[in-house]
């Protein structure tokens, strides 16, 4: 069972992100960051590996005079996320 | 590995999934539909106002100096035109909502959809009593601007759980209902601009902004 588990969604962080993006549509940057709590950094780091693995998809854009990234889950993204979950709901020792 | 408890896990999820969402799936088709079964209403109940303040009704009180006019049957009139709209629209709103929610394979009956609702219907349902009590002291008059206030109010602070368009439509019906407070001959004018033309114009900007032609992952 545990190797159905995706190893893309070892880190928290990233499995945040594929949570915050299963249930929106193009959340940005800093929401991503409020809801999350993390560092700019780590956060990008984060989503450059997902957007590697095509599991998001990114929109940069200006808003006004100001750039603004988004992200979305990708089909294929929000399939692996999915998947995982449904991986994890195994594990739990029925009560 | 850094794989935690698998419960704690998905608690963890799960939070993040309630927290970060607002109720997305509702249809601008369903403001279109309201707005178009709002002006039906509306044009109905002008026909029958116009009649009765020809024979001298009140505006406020829709009362008569000359006791000509059936003023109880005008107001059954308006208060089943008024019931009918409702009804119409609610079930127009459910309809598309659903068929989208369906489309988009998002759950309508989620935490977002049930935020969405109890912050709409306090302060709808707070109206919807304010008004019954406006008619029991026969002030019907009033009853038009006070919906548009109350309707205002509840979309205004709903707008914080759905998309951004409904707060501003909130915000106009709630300028819409005090300019009415203050011409009141031309109150049911005001409420038909509120619930028939903006109705269409947000829901018509919705439909394109976030409906048409986008396909959710």
């Amino acid at each position: 069972m545990i190797e159905r588990l995706n190893k893309a969604f070892e880190s928290r962080v990233r499995l945040g992100i594929m949570a915050v993006l299963a249930v929106n549509d193009w959340v940005d940057h800093a929401r991503l960051k409020e809801l999350l709590n993390v560092t700019d950094g780590n956060l990008a780091s984060h989503l450059a590996a997902l957007e590697e693995l095509k599991y998001v998809q990114v929109r940069k854009r200006f808003v006004g005079k100001r750039p603004n990234t988004s992200y979305r889950a990708t089909v294929t993204g929000a399939k692996a996320f999915r998947a995982h979950l449904d991986a994890i709901e195994r594990l739990i020792p029925r009560t | 590995m850094t794989q935690n408890d698998p419960a704690q896990e998905l608690a963890h999820i799960r939070g993040l999934m309630e927290r970060s969402t607002r109720f997305l799936s509702l249809s601008g088709l369903s403001g279109v539909v309201a707005g178009v079964v709002a002006l039906g209403g509306a044009t109905l109940a002008r026909h029958h106002i116009t009649a009765a303040l020809a024979t001298g009704m009140d505006t406020l009180t829709y009362g008569t100096t000359r006791g000509q006019v059936p003023a109880d049957d005008l107001r059954l009139t308006l208060l089943m035109d008024a019931v009918l709209v409702l009804v119409v629209a609610l079930l127009g709103a459910f309809w598309f909502t659903w068929r989208r929610g369906r489309r988009t394979g998002q759950h309508l009956w989620d935490a977002s959809a049930r935020r969405l609702l109890v912050n709409l219907a306090v302060p709808l349902g707070a109206g919807g009593v304010f008004c019954l009590a406006l008619l029991y002291y026969g002030l019907p008059g009033l009853v038009a601007p006070a919906t548009l206030v109350f309707y205002g109010l509840a979309l205004f602070n709903a707008g914080k759980y759905t998309l951004d368009e409904i707060r501003w439509l909130g915000l106009s019906e709630l300028v819409l209902g005090l300019l009415a407070l203050c011409w009141l001959e031309a109150a049911l004018l005001f409420w038909a601009i509120g619930f028939g033309v903006l109705h269409i114009f947000y829901g018509g900007l919705m439909y394109l902004r976030h409906e048409r032609g986008t396909a959710h992952p």
